[in-house]
């Protein structure tokens, strides 16, 4: 007899339909109601998709941190997975801001890509972190590859701030940040309201597509029993244990 | 599953040592090879200061001079300023992006010894400010690129 198949549980529905709503809501408002910028025209829409794939990156490689400091400390493999689930949302959302930023750098600034601080301090977060997922693979055993990330989790972090702050330490082309600055400026409040809309929606998004992972990585492990399986063969594994 | 326990070997921590060298360089390469001598960019004021840098290859950001646009057979001709020096430009293409008077813009290209910027690449630096038009409908376009 195979297991039923199970409905998906109250706090990831939640967030879907929270991404979704909020989603559906930033949709309107950064299409519809806010207006285009003054200089830069219709393009400056991508804002609101660059953006917040950019803050939700720099959370992930936050979530990165924290999960590591807590795998070395605790030896608890679900640490490690969350931090693995985190880095690769980071890593997507590290190239997903940098396709997006090129996609708006062309219209405005009038080219696909500078090799300016901002940009190539970007690729070299992408590649830190692509390495981070990559050292787990490379232990003989499970722990030994989760020290390693673990180690290339917490001091990779520091590539953050210099992302953050290239615009503000180094001459650049990409523009000083409006909103996370020293020095904010301003913006319009229906552009300003569209933009919060987006980080929220890329939030629970992230959120909900994290915990689907976290609980992924924990039946790989053999830590959770497979939760949603077809039509097939019993696997009998330990039973109890929480992704 | 053996949680924890592991078979100790000396040779792992090359590794980890490795990565770590890495991930330091990186950071490190980052941060000094950006400033000093890599300048993303030259002021006005920097480069009349400097007669060392005529002739050569560089990046020159500034405010394009209003009223100070005009077309010609070499290209587009403008005045750059950062609000203490001019510097006279003329590049060989026209303007890509949202080039307008009175905003920012970025040329790389060679300063003469008389004293014009002749430039091949002509960017648009924006700031950090979001507003709406003055007046509604007014929205720039994307100026064409002859290249």
């Amino acid at each position: 007899m195979t297991p039923p198949r199970r409905r998906p549980r109250l706090p990831d529905r939640v967030l879907a339909v929270g991404a979704a709503l909020t989603s559906g809501a930033a949709l309107v408002v950064a299409l519809a109601i806010a207006p285009p910028d003054a200089m830069q025209g219709q393009a400056q829409r991508l804002m609101y998709v660059h953006v917040p794939a950019a803050w939700l990156a720099y959370a992930c490689f936050a979530l990165v941190l924290v999960a590591s400091v807590a795998y070395l400390l605790r030896r608890d493999l679900r640490w490690d997975r969350r931090a693995q689930a985190a880095g690769e949302l980071g890593v997507g959302m590290t190239a997903l801001a940098i396709v997006l930023g090129s996609l708006w750098g062309r219209p405005v600034w009038g080219t696909w890509w500078v090799w300016d601080p901002r940009l190539v301090t970007t690729v070299v977060l992408l590649l830190v972190y692509a390495g981070y997922l990559s050292v787990r693979g490379l232990g003989d055993d499970r722990d030994t590859g989760a020290r390693r990330a673990a180690a290339v989790g917490i001091l990779g972090f520091v590539n953050v701030p210099v992302v953050h702050f290239s615009v503000v330490w180094w001459r650049t082309l990409h523009q000083p940040a409006t909103v996370l600055s020293p020095d904010p400026a301003p913006m319009d409040a229906r552009m300003a309201l569209a933009l919060l809309l987006a980080v929220v929606a890329f939030s629970l998004a992230g959120w909900l597509v994290l915990r689907r992972r976290v609980r992924a990585l924990a039946e790989h492990d053999g830590a959770l029993p497979p939760q949603d399986l077809p039509a097939g063969p019993r696997i009998v594994v330990r039973a109890g244990a929480r992704p | 599953m053996t949680s924890g326990a592991q078979v100790g070997r000396r040779k792992p921590w090359r590794l980890l040592t490795l990565a770590v060298v890495v991930l330091a360089a990186v950071g490190v390469l980052a941060a000094t090879g950006l400033q000093g001598s890599l300048v993303y960019y030259k002021t006005t004021s920097e480069l009349v200061a400097d007669p060392g840098l005529q002739g050569e290859r560089l990046r020159l950001g500034g405010l394009v001079a209003p009223s100070s646009v005009s077309r010609g057979p070499d290209g587009v001709s403008f005045l750059i300023t950062d609000g203490v020096h001019e510097v006279r430009v003329v590049n060989s293409e026209s303007p890509r992006g949202v080039f307008t008077e009175g905003q920012g813009a970025l040329v790389e290209g060679v300063y003469g010894a008389d004293g014009v910027f002749r430039s091949d690449l002509l960017l648009v630096k924006h700031g950090n400010e979001y507003k709406a038009p003055e007046r509604a409908g007014e929205v720039p376009t994307v100026s064409e690129v002859s290249r």
